[in-house]
């Protein structure tokens, strides 16, 4: 912790806007900022990588799973339009 | 004599012990915090129960020629004005370390990773996220109990499990808590951590482990028939080794 060596461990950090215990919106958002990003600036847009590594770390596996479906479907509640 | 004593002391308990009355030995700050609140809050509650128990007893023992207990009194401020402001100022000495301590706890603010546990009816789900392979594919487990006709020696009874989750020492990381089903709750008292497991909702907390060292805990809200079979199990290893391990998986 202390030595400044590089760590080989990185995760998502804190997010002013999700300061509490309840991160479910923060995953969410997450989720929802990344398939709009990617919509307006197309998959290879790399500041989009952000949104996708905060979602994944967040969000269980189940849950992307279930809301990919529901994009597929159109019947995804979030505004990830363009 | 302070060196064989240190000897034995390097045995920390980790786990619950038959007739123990006390916590289990400390692996995190947060704990440690807990711990000390414990000590603090328990020393006012033993001068409370003293006063109180000296007092009675007196009465009982000396009823009629007692100044605590006259039994023509109609008012007293002076008595009124001290039971009301010492008991207040007693609260007010418990609550402000326990105030402290409940939002120093609550803080999460730069983790070195993120494990994830899901509660399912009746195992744990462990996904490490910030692991990622080529594939896409991440790092993702379960975690079941070693059913009693299976346990090898040494093994604890309903603590150990199949696979466990691997941690880094001195390293913060953040666990993300939910559910699939009904709630559980994410428990392991040596790193001071229990935090309930709702479907539909993630909780974080964090974590510092500050020892290598086998930790469990148990599932600790009431989930269903084998509520008592879902434990939980984390080793803290170096980090060199939980590098090995990643490239394991
Ligand atoms: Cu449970």
């Amino acid at each position: 912790m202390s030595d400044k060596t590089e760590s080989p461990l990185h995760t998502v950090g804190f997010d002013a806007r999700f300061p509490q215990q309840n991160q479910t919106k923060h995953c969410w958002q997450a989720y929802v900022d990344y398939h709009k990003c990617i919509n307006i600036k197309g998959e290879d847009f790399a500041p989009c990588k952000v949104f996708w590594k905060t979602y994944s770390a967040l969000c269980p596996v189940d849950w992307v799973e279930k809301w990919d479906e529901q994009r597929a479907n159109g019947t995804f509640a979030g505004d990830v339009n363009p | 004599m302070l060196n064989l004593l240190n000897m034995i002391n390097i045995i920390y308990n980790d786990v619950p012990t038959p007739y123990s009355c006390y916590f289990q030995d400390s692996a995190t700050p947060n704990q440690e915090g807990i711990l000390e609140l414990h000590d603090n809050i328990m020393f006012y509650l033993f001068i409370i129960l003293g006063l109180v128990s000296w007092m009675l007893f007196n009465i009982v023992r000396t009823y009629t020629k007692n100044p605590m207990a006259y039994k023509y009194i109609k008012h007293g401020q002076t008595i009124e004005i001290l039971w009301t402001i010492l008991p207040a100022v007693i609260l007010l000495i418990i609550a402000f370390p326990s105030f402290i301590l409940l939002y120093l706890c609550d803080e999460v603010i730069s983790p070195a990773m993120t494990i994830k546990a899901i509660g399912y009816q009746w195992y744990w789900k462990y996904e490490y996220s910030d692991f990622i392979n080529d594939n896409g594919e991440t790092i993702e487990f379960e975690s079941y109990v070693i059913p009693d006709d299976l346990l090898e020696e040494g093994q604890l009874r309903l603590l150990d499990t199949d696979t466990s989750i691997m941690v880094p020492v001195d390293t913060h990381i953040r666990f993300v808590v939910t559910a699939a089903d009904v709630i559980h709750d994410f428990c392991i008292p040596s790193l001071g951590i229990k935090v309930d497991a709702n479907p539909g909702r993630l909780n974080q907390v964090s974590a510092l482990i500050q020892r290598e060292g086998v930790f469990y805990g148990q599932c600790s809200e009431l989930c269903g028939i084998n509520h008592c079979a879902m434990p939980i199990k984390v080793e803290a290893v170096s980090l060199p080794k939980f590098l090995e391990w990643l490239n394991d998986q």
